[in-house]
């Protein structure tokens, strides 16, 4: 509810994030709580079989924000029992009308509207990221995901096929089953909606594993799920650990799906074990170390502004990051000079304040490992411009951060940091630019900045990549696809193509006394 | 699904009687009204502004100013779009009983059937199409040569919608939905008839929120608003539900004018083919829902049933039955499920046709005159022993007249079925796999029933083959038809796969 409302502005807000608009914030809730931290299995809360509970930080602080259920093979066992049979035919989710799941996921998006303020204040808490991100940007954009998929739930159709001889033939687009989804810990609500939607609008039922690092708003949906009115089993959320609940859902044998957002560490991982136990099928998104292409002849304000919020948005923890930033030799100097400025504009600090830009980040062990290659980076010769280190004496908080004469070869620039540390590269020919940029194991994202033609159409077909940005960055519209190529992962999510990870396809071939075109 | 239905409101207030532009009401250029009547009465419930060519002229510039490139519609996202037609969504359930009660009115349907099928309908085609907003997607296309190619899925401009007066609110929203889901601005003209609930919708696009110029609502008669629609040079795309006469009429006129997209969706005489084998019971009593619904005023009335010859006897006489059972009377009592025909020339040509039954031979088993002495009810009639080069068995009625003929085989009952200028549905009934596909892949009909009649979606594309019509309404296929496809072809130094 708003209560009073406070205008915020900054070059930030008005740029960049896909739905951001120059609303009034309200203020958020700083003294939020959580409402929900238990296992959440037949629209029902439950303890852990096993009793235990882990705590959740918070990171601007350090401290414990509350105990939540600990989820462990148990309660997986539970939940995919509970997905199972809400999936059994003639159960109510089967029988029920496409355009009625439709109906239910616009509630929820409905719901999830209603209570934006808490949500976004929830995620700010468990997360660190600023409030006005997670209202402006997170809510905003689950509840159009969410919406989007609504509108798919009753076009999701098969077709009739001309084959050969007396026959009739269709397809049936029909559910995979049972599907289990892990989310990551940098978007929690918003990575949650990109599976959720698609998943519910052709039919499954799902088991979800939250990070243990940011289970609150999560679980706070599932209740919000009860009141739009889906049928028990059809949503099972379960807090808890990667090694425990997240392998427990990779390997279950009664699983027909593991859609997996996290690392390619941790992606190696759910693949191998989707492969020995029942083959389920995967899709994957993981990690990358995206090139970000700006020439000479590019808007050199806008590519300054927009490369950094590509590196620095969500404090650096975005998959898609582009932290590879290739500046054409002419307007170099230029370049890293204004991406110091705009750096020291930059704000960190306490979440809930609207002047910070810039939160902690997620964990005590993120945090070491963002400085570890800050270190790296200096040992291996590239010129530390800004930052460099912790940001006060609480929390996670790490200086935003500049490095110049960066080489394709040293580590850190191989190697994804998750932190905001932004790392510009030189070219000066074009010849072996796109080598350049494919250079790497990963291939999720990529961008390019200029305004000849020839060269934008060149880059957009030339990079190995699963979304290229021409002249903007960080745009996740709910009907625009989005996945890796190579070690990103594979399979895509939003758009209609997510839908076909969550389809199986059936093909029916009936007899016929005469075929006739 | 049939909920408790809510009291309806007998005398609703009529609030909206003028000329919907630019979200203004104005009165007609040339100051005239028509009177719109009540055909249970026989009396006029009020005058509406009767729009004319200079009002068309007035609608068409207002929905070309709102198209024009830059303007808010047009700048629009398609997902706001979708939201729009959201809350239109929500606007017409919130006025669900009002709606239906007055088009219980205008049109004379039972209100129960109004309130639990017509606006539901109306608001199921606003959220279905919603949906379809921001998912018109375009292609790239791998052309040969240096060339990246794409398509974009334009909004195919002004639309000019002329409703019926068979379902007023739910054809009208029928075209409208999609056409604004697709980024078209619309001037709507609906049935003389049955002005009224497409004007209270009117008031509803503006409560929305719609922008000035995207939707306008023009009432007024055929040869004068409805042919200045058709003839206008700025156009793009009529969308007619009515006659086949009608039809040509408008397909004529947009080959005077300038070649305007042209959909159709036209009359039926749609056979129902009931085979020995089939549950005789439920296609008896769905035979009799495929005619009776709506008295007899549905472009894919089942209006011949062919029935086979060894079950011809017990299924004349279950519909006799279900005939007489019908009720008929005031369409705002709850227990009622006929109302009047729509006005006095329906009436006088229904009455005619079940004439000429009487004089070629058919067999009247029941019905067969007028019902009562005031209003235009008619009695339920079956017909039994036709065949079919009678007039009843050729000529589309739009009445509750059914008409029973009698065939042997499958295959001569197929022949029978296509024996017609007319092919916008048909349905089957029998227990018989092979049947049942035989009859569904050889019938000339847009849609085909199998064991069921007049189940739709607006999910499903729904047209006529023939002279039925022109063109899809619903699903993927019939929101396309408000689109114009524009392929773009960029050259670029060097194309890789």
């Amino acid at each position: 509810m708003l209560r009073v409302v406070k205008h915020v502005q900054g070059p930030f807000l008005l740029r960049n994030a896909a739905c951001l608009s120059t609303a009034a914030l309200p203020l958020p809730k700083t003294d939020v709580q959580p409402h929900f931290k238990k296992i959440f299995i037949n629209n029902e809360w439950h303890d852990a079989v096993s009793g235990k509970t882990f705590p959740t930080i918070n990171p601007s602080t350090g401290e414990k924000i509350c105990d939540v259920a600990e989820g462990g093979k148990p309660d997986i066992d539970l939940a995919v029992k509970a997905a199972r049979d809400a999936f059994k035919l003639g159960s109510p989710w089967r029988i029920m009308d496409a355009s009625e799941r439709g109906v239910l996921l616009n509630r929820l998006a409905d719901l999830i509207e209603r209570d934006r303020v808490y949500l976004a204040s929830l995620e700010t808490l468990d997360n660190g990221k600023p409030y006005q991100m997670s209202y402006f940007a997170d809510v905003a954009l689950t509840v159009k995901c969410l919406r989007y998929y609504a509108g798919w739930a009753d076009k999701i159709q098969g077709k009739v096929i001309p084959i050969e001889g007396n026959h009739l033939c269709w397809t049936r687009h029909e559910p995979v089953g049972v599907c289990g989804q892990i989310i990551p810990w940098n978007f929690p609500l918003l990575m949650q909606a990109w599976k959720l939607g698609p998943a519910l609008a052709a039919g499954n039922t799902i088991v979800m594993k939250l990070a243990e690092q940011t289970p609150l708003t999560g679980l706070y949906v599932a209740q919000l799920a009860v009141e739009a009115g889906f049928p028990a089993g059809v949503l099972n959320v379960v807090p808890g650990y990667g090694p425990t609940a997240g392998a427990a859902l990779s390997e279950h044998m009664d699983v027909d799906k593991v859609a997996f957002t996290g690392s390619t560490e941790v992606g190696h991982l759910v693949a191998q074990a989707a492969a020995h136990s029942n083959l389920k099928r995967t899709t994957l998104e993981l990690g990358g170390k995206s090139p970000n292409i700006v020439f000479a002849d590019a808007d050199i304000a806008h590519a300054v502004e927009t490369s950094h919020f590509g590196v620095f948005f969500n404090m650096g923890q975005c998959c898609c990051a582009g932290t590879r930033i290739f500046v054409e030799g002419k307007i170099y100097d230029e370049f890293v000079e204004r991406s110091v400025e705009r750096a020291k504009m930059r704000n960190v600090g306490d979440p809930f304040d609207p002047n910070n830009e810039q939160g902690p980040q997620i964990d005590e062990s993120q945090f070491k490992k963002v400085l570890e290659y800050i270190n790296i980076g200096k040992n291996e010769g590239a010129k530390l411009l800004i930052g460099g280190n912790r940001s006060g004496d609480k929390g996670y908080f790490i200086q935003p951060t500049i490095f110049a004469n960066v080489k394709d070869q040293m580590k850190f620039a191989r190697e994804e940091i998750f932190g905001p540390v932004q790392q510009i590269l030189r070219f000066d020919k074009m010849d072996d630019l796109w080598e350049r940029a494919n250079d790497s194991m990963y291939g999720l994202a990529a961008s390019v900045f200029t305004k000849d033609l020839d060269k934008a159409m060149m880059f957009a077909q030339n990079v190995r990549a699963g979304t290229v940005w021409i002249n903007m960055y960080d745009n996740f519209d709910a009907a625009a696809p989005f996945g890796g190529y190579k070690m990103s992962g594979h399979g895509r999510e939003k758009g209609e193509y997510a839908l076909e990870e969550y389809t199986e396809v059936k093909c029916v071939m009936v007899k016929v006394p005469q075929k006739n075109s | 699904m049939e909920t408790a239905v809510p009291p309806p409101i007998i005398n609703p207030e009529i609030k909206f009687t003028q000329i919907f532009i630019n979200n203004e009401w104005v009165n007609s250029v040339s100051g005239r009204t028509f009177p719109t009547v009540n055909p249970v009465t026989e009396k006029v419930i009020c005058h509406i502004q009767e729009g004319d060519k200079a009002d068309v002229d007035k609608a068409v510039a207002a929905a070309t100013a709102a198209f024009e490139i830059g303007s808010p519609w047009r700048r629009m996202d398609a997902a706001q779009r979708a939201i729009l037609l959201h809350k239109l969504g929500d606007l017409i359930m919130r006025d669900q009983t009002y709606i239906a009660s007055l088009e219980s009115l205008d049109n004379g349907k039972p209100y129960k059937g109004a309130f639990n099928l017509d606006v539901p309908f109306g608001v199921k085609q606003v959220r279905y199409f919603a949906g379809w907003a921001d998912k018109l997607t375009g292609k790239t296309i791998p052309v040969p040569g240096d060339y990246f190619c794409y398509t974009r899925a334009e909004p195919v401009g002004v639309v000019g919608a002329i409703a019926p007066w068979n379902f007023p609110f739910g054809i009208a929203l029928q075209k409208i939905a999609p056409a604004l889901a697709a980024g078209c601005v619309v001037v709507l003209k609906p049935s003389e008839q049955t002005s009224l609930t497409a004007l209270y919708l009117a008031s509803l696009i503006k409560e929305v929120g719609f922008p000035p110029g995207v939707v306008n609502i023009v009432p007024g008669y055929g040869p004068t608003a409805g042919a200045a629609i058709c003839e206008h040079h700025d156009v793009d795309k009529v969308s007619f539900t009515g006659s086949t006469a009608v039809g040509k009429i408008i397909m004529a006129a947009s080959g005077k004018s300038n070649l305007k997209g042209v959909s159709l969706e036209l009359g039926g005489k749609s056979p129902n083919i009931v085979f020995a084998d089939a549950d005789l019971d439920y296609a008896a009593l769905m035979s009799h829902h495929a005619l009776f619904f709506n008295m007899g005023q549905c472009c894919v009335s089942g209006s011949r049933t062919y029935v086979q010859e060894e079950i011809y006897d017990e299924f004349v006489k279950k519909s006799i039955d279900y005939a007489k059972k019908r009720t008929i009377g005031d369409p705002f009592d709850l227990s009622v499920e006929n109302g009047p025909q729509i006005d006095s020339t329906q009436f006088k040509k229904i009455l005619g046709l079940i004439e000429s039954g009487k004089q070629q031979g058919a067999k009247l088993e029941c019905g067969g005159g007028r019902h009562g002495d005031k209003g235009y009810f008619i009695e339920n009639t079956v017909f039994s022993n036709v065949t079919d080069d009678m007039c009843i068995a050729k000529e589309e009625i739009f009445g509750p007249v059914q008409q029973i003929l009698k065939f042997k085989t499958i295959d001569d009952v197929i022949k029978r079925a296509n024996n017609t200028q007319y092919g916008l549905a048909a349905a089957v009934f029998t227990k018989d796999i092979d049947k049942a596909f035989a009859v569904a892949h050889s019938v000339k009909a847009g849609t085909v029933w199998v064991n069921s009649y007049l189940a739709a979606d607006p999910s499903a594309p729904f047209g006529g083959f023939k002279m039925s019509g022109i063109g899809r309404e619903g699903g993927e296929d019939g929101i396309r038809e408000f689109c114009e496809i524009k392929t773009v072809v960029v050259k670029v130094p060097q194309k890789n796969s």
